[in-house]
């Protein structure tokens, strides 16, 4: 039995250690995309080009900001996911569909 | 607390104080039932005016102008007022019950969303009152609505906006509560096929409403704050309102639908005494055709000049739902095949519903064909398909769910008799108004026109068809007095009179307002026939008794919804005279007012103490 406790709580622990790492980490990468968005948009690049990479990293940073911050990566999570996803379904079909056969 | 002993000592306005204040989902149930059956009534009342107008050609009985309102309000009271409440009455009334749970997720919540559908409701119908209700169609396609002059469109837009809001509501509070509040044993695999139906139909609600909401205010700002839009000599665009509207208006479609499916699915199971035939298969066709149901608004749009391309895509979309339809009426075929059938009066309405059903569902794969829509675009075909699939599927499943589920509500069985005979005068009343109008379609007789010139073939159909309509008016006078007459004279009708197989009817005649004294322990598919099949009369308990956690009745989304309806006043009169602004500020500052105080006073509810509910035991 003791030797069980110490174990599990040595889990927790590795667990909980390993969660704070990839919080820091993403933050970290979150900090150094902004950066390198505002670093882009002063320099001297092709206006498209920009845009196009801001956009994916607004993407990327949406994606870490659900799974690390607000915790989608765990367990029990199933139905907000399909929910979530579900809405992101139905709202891109409606602005492609507007964007598409009204103003194209 | 049992509402019928207990009302007979009770004063008229206590009662009626008990329901203003209510969050019990078995009571804010019967709420919308009433109010969505008076809107029933009265958007039927339109129906025969409308009918009568058209019983011979070049009639006068309503001038243009009115016959236009005549339609618009038909078509908006029975789509948002009368047929998406009751099926909100049967969900209240039945999910918890089904689910093994005390209440739904959010009882404050689900109250609000009563009241500002009540309100809204009312708001749509003080048009007529005002100079002209709405007029420019259920669709109000621009330009036409926002050029419509008076405040017929006004009411239009304030009230669908808070009506649409307190669907929002109910849709997110049954999503909740179908995710969190399942009984022990009670996975989704388990879930009744009415649960996992009005389930799906909450997800749509809660995808599809957002974009009415938005087109709502778009609108509301074109016509009451000067902006553009949809005025596209000011840069605006009108095709946006039409997409907005059938991004919202396809999917509603479907969530007046699916729940209807599900209805019947219980209805075929219980009274073929078989259990549900490919229940798997009908969950899948369930969210494939939610799924689906949001690629394919645009099959409404067929004639406004999307192009070639748009037009074929959203056909093959939109013929792609036939199949999981047909899945489904395959399953229900399936289920009563050898069954042990009895026709009751439910039963009937489920074998009215699946011949009908059909044919409205092979009308719409012709619509569907995007060369022939052309043909049949704002004929009096569109308007026989989307009746039969409206009425044949959605107002059958309703009524076909006021006969199953009355005792559950009322501790009364509606008289069997009566109701067969309301079935058959509605079926035939139905078939005689709705099946000539295909071909007065075909024939040429063009959709929305207040008259029609004499000698042109269109006669004798139209004549045809408003008798039907009377059949069909005579069928829900039936009805009324047979919920009058057992209302009355009819005896407490006690436990699970239908020999039911899910968790609503081990709950007792009348229930209490706690539905269960301990959580039951799920053990399958079709819970309470599973037992009944090892021989108990009742669920196992899965809890030990215990004290049990109630939530407060509270006045508050009664007072928030008397505020928007001020303010929504103040929005519409605002354009006359500046001073009107208070209106506004006086509803916003009610409304938010109520919220203030909702937020800030802690309302944790109540406990029945354990002690009690032994002594209610040994009764």
């Amino acid at each position: 039995m003791e030797e069980r406790a110490t174990f599990n709580e040595e889990f927790i622990k590795e667990k909980r250690r390993q969660d704070m790492r990839h919080q820091v980490l993403t933050f970290s990468m979150l900090i150094i995309f902004t950066l390198i968005s505002f670093g882009m948009v002063m320099s001297d690049l092709n206006a498209m080009f920009v845009r196009m990479v801001i956009i994916l990293f607004a993407v990327v940073q949406v994606g870490f900001q659900l799974y690390y911050f607000m915790h989608m990566n765990e367990k029990g999570h199933g139905m907000p996911s399909l929910l979530f996803y579900g809405g992101c379904f139905a709202g891109f079909l409606t602005v492609l569909g507007l964007v598409v056969l009204t103003w194209w | 607390m049992s509402t019928l002993a207990a009302s007979n000592k009770r004063s008229f306005w206590s009662v009626v104080w008990d329901y203003i204040t209510t969050v019990d989902h078995k009571k804010i149930g019967v709420l919308y039932l009433i109010a969505g059956g008076f809107f029933f009534l009265l958007g039927g009342l339109e129906a025969l005016a409308i009918r009568w107008q058209l019983v011979k050609p070049m009639n006068d009985f309503v001038s243009a102008g009115f016959y236009n309102e005549l339609i618009t309000m038909h078509g908006t009271t029975m789509i948002f007022l009368a047929a998406m409440p009751l099926i909100f009455a049967f969900m209240n009334a039945v999910i918890p019950l089904q689910i093994g749970a005390r209440d739904v997720a959010f009882p404050f919540l689900n109250s609000l969303g009563l009241w500002l559908f009540v309100f809204g409701g009312i708001m749509l119908n003080v048009g007529w009152f005002t100079g002209g209700a709405a007029d420019a169609g259920w669709t109000a396609y621009t330009p036409l609505s926002t050029i419509s002059p008076g405040e017929g469109m006004d009411y239009y837009v304030i009230g669908l906006q808070i009506s649409g809001a307190g669907t929002l509501m109910a849709g997110i509070n049954f999503l909740v509560t179908i995710i969190n509040m399942r009984a022990p044993g009670m996975t989704y695999m388990r879930l009744p096929l009415f649960t996992w139906t009005s389930f799906v139909a909450s997800a749509l609600i809660l995808f599809a409403f957002p974009a009415l909401t938005v087109g709502l205010f778009l609108m509301m700002f074109d016509r009451m704050f000067d902006s553009a839009f949809f005025d596209p000599a000011m840069g605006g665009n009108s095709i946006i309102w039409q997409h907005l509207f059938w991004i919202f208006g396809h999917p509603e479609v479907y969530i007046l639908i699916l729940p209807i499916f599900g209805v019947f699915s219980e209805v075929v199971s219980t009274f073929s005494r078989k259990r549900l035939f490919g229940y798997s298969a009908m969950v899948f066709a369930t969210v494939l055709i939610a799924f689906l149901g949001f690629m394919v608004w645009a099959h409404h749009m067929f004639t406004v000049g999307m192009g070639a391309a748009a037009n074929a895509i959203f056909a093959v979309a939109t013929m792609t739902i036939a199949v999981p339809t047909g899945i489904k009426i395959f399953n229900w075929l399936f289920t009563m095949w050898r069954g042990s059938i009895q026709i009751t009066t439910p039963m009937l309405y489920a074998l009215g519903f699946i011949p009908t059903f059909t044919i409205g569902g092979m009308t719409g794969v012709m619509l569907a064909a995007a060369t022939a829509d052309y043909q049949y675009h704002d004929s009096y075909f569109v308007i026989a398909h989307f009746h039969y699939v409206i009425i044949g599927g959605t107002v059958f499943g309703l009524l076909a769910a006021t006969h199953y589920w009355w005792p559950r509500m009322f501790n009364r069985m509606l008289d069997e008799r009566l109701g067969k005979i309301t079935f058959w005068i509605f079926f035939v009343g139905f078939h005689l108004t709705f099946m000539i109008q295909h071909f007065l379609g075909l024939w040429g007789m063009p959709r929305r026109y207040w008259v029609y010139l004499p000698d042109q073939g269109l006669d004798l159909g139209n004549a045809i068809s408003t008798a039907g309509a009377f059949l069909m008016a005579i069928a829900v006078l039936i009805l009324l007095y047979n919920i009058i007459k057992t209302a009355i004279k009819g005896e407490p009708c006690g436990d699970d009179p239908w020999d039911g197989r899910t968790l609503e009817w081990a709950v007792p005649i009348p229930a209490p307002h706690y539905n269960f004294k301990q959580v039951p322990l799920v053990r399958g598919l079709d819970p309470l026939w599973v037992e009944k099949m090892d021989g108990r009369k009742e669920m196992t308990p899965s809890e030990p008794l215990d004290d049990i956690h109630m939530p407060n009745n509270t006045v508050l989304p009664f007072v928030m919804t008397i505020g928007f309806f001020i303010a929504g006043f103040g929005f519409i009169y605002q354009k006359y005279d500046n001073a009107l602004n208070a209106l506004i500020f006086v509803g916003m500052g009610i409304a938010l007012g109520a919220m203030l105080v909702r937020s800030l006073k802690d309302d944790l509810g109540y406990h029945i103490p354990k002690k009690e509910l032994e002594k209610e035991a040994r009764k």
